[in-house]
């Protein structure tokens, strides 16, 4: 406890002497004015911890609608409501603020920097971040003027053109969703030019760019990756705005324009924008694997091209979400080949985290746990990923359950999953507190079940013809059963959160201490106190390997005789 | 209530492994292919991860070493960057042929032309040389594979995007307003088959539903014949008919024969020839009908016709109207 208030201090300067507890005001202030990339990295994470419940609720009614055909537990527009914010919240307002709250709080102190290279700006970002999402939820009041409670968008969180024309989506709802994107968008962008000018220029000495932990080039990645993805959706909605209330005609079909464009711009961003969240969950596997079972990465130069070599092949398949719009077979298949590619350095990454498991001695703590569910579920998604990039078969799985079953597999399974990881794998860093590993336990166990029972009974109703984005379905499909079932399994995670978050508000009163380093790790985070101090480290480290820390404990043997 | 229906995948499904066309078949075929080679890569993979994890995992009784460390091997990687690129390859190759096997196939000359427009929340359906416009049930005839009479949609949208998808019958192909996509049915069994729109178009997105009736010559001539009579005047139902001509019901919809030629609507000529209302909302009984004129929303909350202020004896007299277009 005391541990945070001392650094209520921190954010205005040097550690100062005064160990005393400020006012509960104080310390709201200090949190507020703070610049310490430590303190934002938290503030995202609480942020976007509050949105995962709030999303996950919204998925749970909707779940819940659909348990059997013809419910009137939502109707149409509040169930279109949810699942339109469900989306835009789990994309923007959970995955993209806790990955990059998370490399906020970790890069600087895994390449021995004091702080982010513009701390400032990166408050801004947070700040940012934070009023977009305040801006998106407001619409729920706002949406129809402050009268008509209960406006948020319904138009999907791909927001096909035409549909978002005033003509189609009257009222303000969309207004409030494609303001919110772009404030939003200003600050991951804010976010990314940091992380990359930190990692470029405030690295320790001895840290060279191949002695970087694969987490930091992880982010070095993502960083450039979003700068490239975020423009474009930042322009579209600048169109988008245009067409609302200038009288623009990009969109607008009944003015000439043409619903393509929107579909086109909408994925140049939204394709690579998956490889955005999931490549943040691929740094947090480089960490925990190799620690927990004690063995330097495998193949780690692989690794470093393979996460480059998926960004760029990245950029080129985002026409594999609209096979069905009457491309020419020439383009299909050039997407089609594209797409596939993908799955080469993705599959260089799974067998190099296999290959660093084998010969191993596997700890199966929770953050452990949390990754081998994401290795199988990674490997599952990027299985059925392959065939949806198989385009005749796509004509027939896009946009029916099929495809909600495969993008959960990838942002749940995967993304979610190593979200979960490194909470508890870092959770006693910033706390100086363990998480319960026993609750840790119950929480794996019964989250994996039921996201098994959930997602994988959607590729069955994805092939016997369900479509996505529907409210009811007839009772004569032969869906009723298999829809049950995703509830049933719907409701288990959600009791499985419920466990998690209260472990984690738990743990920080009645945590055990966790000492600088409880899982005897190999980064430079690990050398500071639990929670580091202000400024990080007292004297800027030196390193000579990937593993400093390795070296420090075996002397004897280390590791930079062996690196490539 | 509804819990008594089958809970399991039956006759009505439009499941896609089910497929009753060509271009199904082709899919079909195709989706068994990938599935054979990435479940061989789930079984291959997920395999060696389970063994590693089962082999090396720690035990109590372990020595309190380090393992060796072992920093890779470039002859592993190499080989495990070669197999999944030649794998690529086949995979490419099979899926090519498809695509231009289904998306360049050329028109026989016998084929039927029919233009599908997708509507908020409904289909209009068209066929330009028969001179017929009905809506949400389509007919079209059998395909049989030694005498082909494919059907060549062109598809397009009168408001936002829409998707075509009969899965037993094609995969699905979008409708949008000012671009006009083609695709081709070739089904080579009769019966009815389901599906619905497949691109979220709104608030009764749900609720635009489709059938396709696939009927052998015979019927298809019969029905063909039925569709272009003009409409029944019958002089009992001259007092609806005349409700449906004052009451705004015609500005909307359209009535061959009739100074009703609304196109906003749902082209009502034959309303009584369909099974359903409303694209599917409910079955097509005189009660249904009376109901849907008093008040859509009571079956299809926000679909785009206003209820219409009709007093008992008005909504009689048009239910009673409507009933003869048969
Ligand atoms: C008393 C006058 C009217 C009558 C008797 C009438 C009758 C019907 C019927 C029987 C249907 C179902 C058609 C089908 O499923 O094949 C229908 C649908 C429809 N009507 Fe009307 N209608 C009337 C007025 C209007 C008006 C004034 C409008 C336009 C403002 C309109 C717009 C529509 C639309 C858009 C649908 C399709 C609804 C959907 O399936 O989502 N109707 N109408
Ligand atoms: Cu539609």
């Amino acid at each position: 406890m005391s541990d945070y208030s001392v650094s209520a201090h921190e954010a205005f300067g040097p550690p100062v002497s005064v160990k005393k507890r400020g006012t509960f005001l104080e310390s709201l202030h200090a949190w507020v004015v703070t610049v310490d990339h430590k303190r934002l990295g938290i503030l995202y994470i609480l942020y976007s911890t509050f949105f995962l419940l709030v999303a996950g609720a919204e998925a749970l009614l909707m779940r819940l609608q659909l348990a059997y055909p013809h419910n009137q537990l939502l109707s149409p527009q509040v169930y279109n409501r949810f699942f339109t914010m469900h989306g835009t919240t789990m994309v923007f307002l959970v995955g993209m603020p806790f990955l990059f709250g998370f490399g906020n709080y970790i890069v600087p102190l895994q390449i021995g920097a004091r702080d982010m290279a513009f701390p400032r700006l990166n408050a801004f970002s947070f700040w940012l971040t934070a009023f977009g999402g305040l801006l998106l939820y407001y619409s729920f009041l706002g949406g129809g003027g402050l009268y008509g409670v209960g406006n948020a968008p319904d138009v999907g969180w791909f927001a096909y053109a035409p549909l978002t024309a005033r003509s189609f989506s009257p009222g303000h709802a969309t207004d409030y969703w494609a303001l919110a994107l772009i404030v939003s968008g200003f600050g991951t962008l804010g976010t990314a030019v940091n992380i990359i000018a930190t990692i470029v220029s405030m690295r320790c000495k001895g840290m060279t760019l191949m002695r970087m932990p694969l987490f930091t080039w992880l982010f070095l990645v993502v960083s450039m990756l979003t700068l490239v993805t975020i423009t474009p959706l930042t322009a579209a909605q600048f169109m988008l705005l245009i067409d609302r209330y200038l009288g623009g005609h990009f969109f607008d079909t009944q003015a000439g324009g043409s619903s393509l464009v929107w579909i086109h711009f909408f994925w140049i961003f939204g394709h690579p924008e998956v490889y955005v969240l999931v490549m943040p969950a691929f740094a947090i596997a480089n960490e925990v694997i190799p620690v927990f079972c004690r063995k330097a990465i495998f193949g780690y130069p692989a690794m470093v091209a393979a996460s480059v070599g998926i960004m760029f092949v990245s950029l080129g398949v985002w026409a594999h979400h609209m096979f069905t719009v009457g491309m020419t077979s020439v383009s299909n298949a050039f997407f089609t080949l594209s797409t596939m590619l993908v799955g080469v350095p993705t599959g260089i990454k799974i067998f190099n985290w296999i290959a660093t498991l084998w010969g191993g001695r596997i700890r199966f703590t929770t953050p452990m746990l949390f990754c081998i569910g994401f290795l199988f579920q990674f490997l599952i998604a990027g299985l059925t990923g392959i065939m949806l990039s198989v385009s005749p078969w796509d004509w027939q799985l896009h946009n029916s359950y099929f495809v909600i079953a495969h993008f959960h597999y990838v942002l749940v399974g995967a993304v979610v999953f190593c979200i979960f990881a490194a909470l508890y794998f870092w959770y006693p860093k910033a706390t100086g507190k363990l998480m319960d590993e026993t609750l840790g336990k119950w929480h794996f166990w019964l989250f994996t079940i039921g996201f098994h029972i959930t997602f994988d009974t959607m590729h069955f109703l994805g092939l016997l013809g369900m479509p996505r984005s529907i409210y009811t379905y007839q009772p004569d499909r032969g869906w009723n059963f298999l829809n049950l079932i995703v509830s049933i399994g719907g409701v288990i995670q959600g009791i499985a959160v419920l466990i998690f978050a209260f472990n984690f508000v738990r743990s920080y009163f009645r945590g055990k201490i966790a000492g600088d380093d409880p899982w005897d790790a190999w980064t430079l985070e690990w050398t500071t106190s639990s929670p580091p101090p202000a400024y990080n480290f007292e004297q800027t480290p030196e390193v000579h390997s990937r593993r400093p820390l390795w070296d420090l404990k075996h002397p004897d043997d280390p590791d930079w005789e062996y690196e490539a | 209530m509804s819990l008594k229906a089958p809970l399991f995948a039956q006759g009505k499904t439009p499941s896609t492994l089910a497929p009753a066309s060509t271009a199904a078949h082709q899919i079909f075929d195709l989706s068994i292919f990938v599935v054979t080679i990435t479940g061989a890569i789930f079984l291959a993979v997920g395999g060696l991860l389970a063994t590693a994890l089962y082999k090396f995992r720690a035990r109590r009784s372990d020595p309190m070493i380090e393992p060796a460390q072992i920093y890779g091997s470039t002859q592993i990687e190499l080989a495990w960057t070669v197999v999944p690129i030649l794998i690529v390859v086949v995979l490419f190759l099979t899926t090519a042929r498809i695509i231009f096997a289904i998306q360049d196939a050329p028109k026989p000359p016998g084929a039927l032309d029919v233009t599908a427009i997708g509507h908020q929340f409904w289909w209009e359906f068209r066929y330009p040389k028969y001179g017929i416009v009905t809506a949400n049930e389509l007919h079209i005839p059998v395909s049989p594979e030694l005498a082909p009479k494919p059907t060549f949609l062109k598809l397009t949208s009168a408001d936002v995007n829409h998707s075509f998808w009969i899965p037993q019958l094609a995969g699905k192909t979008d409708l949008i307003a000012n671009h006009v996509n083609t695709m081709w049915l070739a089904p080579q069994k009769s019966g009815l088959f389901l599906g619905q729109c497949a691109q979220f178009c709104g608030s009764q997105h749900a609720m635009m539903l489709l059938r396709v009736y696939v009927d052998t010559p015979e019927q298809f001539d019969a029905w063909i014949k039925n569709q272009q009579r003009s409409g029944r005047q019958d002089a009992q139902v001259a007092a609806g008919r005349k409700v449906f001509e004052t009451q705004a019901c015609m500005n909307c919809h359209a009535v061959a024969g009739t100074a009703a030629a609304g196109r906003f609507g749902p082209d009502l000529t034959h309303l009584m020839s369909r099974a359903t209302l409303a694209s599917g909302a409910m079955d097509n009984t005189p009660e249904n009908l009376r109901q849907w004129i008093k008040a859509p929303d009571t079956f299809k909350q926000s679909a785009l016709m206003p209820a219409m202020q009709l007093n008992d004896e008005q909504l009689d007299q048009v239910t009673a109207y409507l009933l003869t277009l048969k």
